[in-house]
């Protein structure tokens, strides 16, 4: 393990059907002190901070500027936000840390998607002068992709897709690299490889059966190399975890499938790899976040114990 | 990794595009910036995006939809909103993805296509149990402006003089939004009084644009035949949009960000080591108020700069040749624009807003309440 590796050294989330009573950065706020105390870090210890989250789930722009009060930003920090799910800013935070900007770093993401009607939210990710205008629903692009695995012969029991599952939560996340994840965990999940890619937003030029972007992903993370015990994936509707499993080539690994809540889902199935890595239940894991109607954008993280 | 911009590309800036789909303009930019490479499409291995709130166009995460337009299917693509700092945080991002060797070339674009939705709308969203601020951006900082002109004793004229001097720098750069020929000291003064103390012609424009920068490994800067721009430093800080103890005139993370990115460049003096700067002057008064945030100036002595003239195109310190924000505003991409000038200076490219014999530049960009800050410090030689 060379002094520049990174590791997740900390995870803390919070997940409900619905959060009646608490806003984005009430939800957020106990998320983050939890993975600092887990961590053993004040947040004056963190040399970079990074957030996922989505203005069109909050329905107010800067939805990551109210956030930043949960990070208590004085002194000022070094920050920076993607309009992504939290995994995407994992691997932002994963970069810097690599080449020498920073030791620690604190990644947070969350979403509040009961507040609206989410399958009529996500139609305004589509093409906004063809397509979204016709408010297609995300239940109804990807009862499409079921029906094309239905079509394909190779996927013959497809079960019907279930309603679009709204959830709402918070994911945080404590990175370190070195010697200083080695001083902060006994056991620090190493992030060995994290890639992602993405495929073209209309659904006519792409193979939905299939998941070209996931493989090349994996290819890069290293996923197979050697194959993980276990494998956390980000699935927003139940059939879609056939067609990742494929990709990923996990035939004989044990799969956490689920969907979580829009935009800290990714990051959480990334921190509950990284929980199983610190806890000695498994070694090696491969964690993977998805964005985009039927799997248009997907992010391999690959961790690990100890070198397998 | 040491990672130079090879490649610059910008729209022509105007208040509405609408020879262009969002697509379009995107990758009116993008092509410039790869032809300016020497670059295809296909040489690129990875692209980053960047804009200010989705709700400006009504697109949410927007980088989905342009994949395919940008050349990034099967490749990664990432997408930053940082508020109005976001160009220079893009550009920073995809600077990290070179840097710590994961990527070679990487395309990065920043944009906003206004009048394809309503951003006063997207911005006065009223959110139960909480006090409206329905301001607008000008309502909030003039009274900045004013608590900067009664610390520094600032005469009112200063503002005056910053809007005449970009709005001539900006007939010497073919992409700018505002031409105003005829534009002098007087015309400003009797333009009608917006958000006291700033006037309607010491405001930036609402413009639709995009702004694409190709950043390189050294191998790759090394084989091409046109001149580069070597990145010496970047740097981000924020700090909370409330708070004890902020100032909002002189804030705390601009003077750390500064202070940072000329220490990762070696520069000891910015005011005599850097030749020129494109710094974010959304409003006339934040130029002599960022001189002194950047350490150009002490505390309460920036508009001096203004008012002898130094900070003129032929002055001792340009800032802005380009024209700045006050004279293309395509928000999302605003501050990649001044990332991009401070490089393209550097380069010897900037044609007749050309600062003579710039070597090392600075390139500026902030948002949200005077609270998130990234620069960039170029040179024309490797570090």
């Amino acid at each position: 393990v060379s002094a520049r590796d990174v590791a997740v050294i900390a995870f803390a989330e919070f997940e409900t059907a619905v959060e009646p009573q608490r806003n984005e950065v009430e939800m957020l706020i106990p998320v983050i002190q939890k993975a600092l105390a887990d961590a053993g870090l004040t947040h004056r210890d963190i040399d970079f901070t990074v957030s996922g989250s989505s203005d069109y789930l909050q329905g107010q722009p800067f939805a990551f500027v109210g956030a930043l009060d949960a990070v208590g930003a004085w002194p000022p920090i070094r920050e920076s936000h993607l309009e992504m799910d939290g995994a995407f800013a994992l691997y932002e935070a994963s970069l810097v840390l690599q080449h020498g900007a920073a030791q620690t770093a604190l990644v947070y993401s969350f979403g509040r998607p009961s507040r609206g009607e989410v399958d009529r939210v996500l139609a305004l990710q589509l093409d906004p002068y063809l397509v979204a205008p016709l408010w297609p629903d995300a239940r109804g692009l990807a009862g499409l992709q079921a029906q094309a695995m239905r079509d394909s012969g190779r996927y013959p029991d497809v079960p019907e897709v279930p309603a679009t599952t709204v959830m709402d939560g918070a994911a945080a996340v404590v990175l370190a690299v070195g010697d200083r994840a080695r001083g902060l965990h006994p056991r620090p999940a190493w992030i060995r490889g994290v890639d992602h890619r993405i495929e073209p937003a209309a659904l006519g030029w792409r193979d939905l059966t299939d998941s070209p972007s996931t493989r090349a992903a994996a290819a890069r993370a290293g996923a197979l190399d050697p194959p993980p015990d276990k494998a956390w994936l980000h699935t927003p509707y139940p059939h879609q975890e056939h067609i990742l499993r494929d990709a990923l080539g996990l035939d004989r690994v044990a799969i956490d499938a689920a969907a979580g809540p829009l935009m800290a889902a990714g990051l959480s199935r990334i921190g509950r790899a990284a929980t199983a890595i610190h806890r000695g239940e498994v070694n090696r894991a491969v964690a993977h976040a998805t964005s985009g109607a039927c799997l248009q954008q997907n992010l391999v993280a690959v961790l690990e114990g100890v070198p397998a | 990794v040491r990672v130079a911009v090879t490649g610059i590309g910008q729209t022509k800036y105007a208040a509405k595009r609408q020879d262009v789909s969002l697509p379009g303009l995107l990758r009116e930019a993008a092509g410039r910036a790869l032809e300016d490479a020497g670059l295809g499409w296909s040489d690129i291995d990875a692209v980053v995006i960047g804009k200010a709130p989705d709700m400006f166009e009504g697109i949410m995460m927007p980088e989905l939809y342009l994949a395919d337009a940008l050349g990034a299917t099967g490749k990664p693509m990432l997408r930053v909103h940082t508020a109005g700092s976001v160009g220079g945080s893009t550009a920073i991002m995809a600077t990290h993805l070179v840097a710590s060797g994961q990527h070679r070339r990487v395309l990065t674009v920043a944009f906003e296509k206004q009048s394809e939705s309503n951003a006063t709308w997207a911005l006065s969203i009223k959110i139960p149990f909480t006090p409206g601020l329905v301001a607008g951006a000008g309502g909030y900082f003039a009274p900045i402006v004013r608590s900067y002109m009664r610390r520094a004793s600032a005469p009112d004229h200063i503002g005056i003089k910053v809007a005449v001097k970009d709005r001539l720098n900006a007939l010497k750069n073919p992409y700018a939004h505002l031409r105003l020929p005829d534009i002098t000291e007087e015309q400003v003064r009797e333009s009608p009084m917006l958000w006291d103390p700033i006037r309607y012609l010491e405001t930036c424009p609402s413009s639709d644009g995009a702004c694409a920068l190709v950043l390189t490994d050294e191998d790759t800067a090394r084989a091409t035949d046109r001149p580069v721009a070597w990145v010496h430093g970047l740097a981000v800080r924020s700090e909370p949009t409330i708070g004890a103890g902020r100032d909002l005139v002189n804030p705390w993370a601009g003077r750390e960000c500064a202070k940072d990115v000329y220490a990762q460049a070696g520069i000891s003096d910015p005011r005599t080591e850097l030749d020129c700067a494109e710094v974010y002057v959304p409003f006339s008064w934040f130029e002599p108020m960022w001189l002194e945030n950047l350490g150009f100036a002490e505390e309460g002595t920036g508009w001096k700069l203004v008012d002898d003239g130094s900070t003129a195109l032929e002055g001792e310190l340009p800032i802005n040749p380009s024209g700045g924000v006050l004279s293309s505003n395509p928000i999302g991409a605003s501050g990649m624009c001044r990332f991009a000038e401070a490089a393209l200076q550097v380069r010897g490219l900037a044609g007749d807003h050309q600062v003579p014999d710039a070597r090392l530049a600075l390139g500026h960009a902030y948002g949200g309440g005077s609270q998130f800050f990234a620069m960039w410090v170029v040179g024309a030689e490797r570090p």
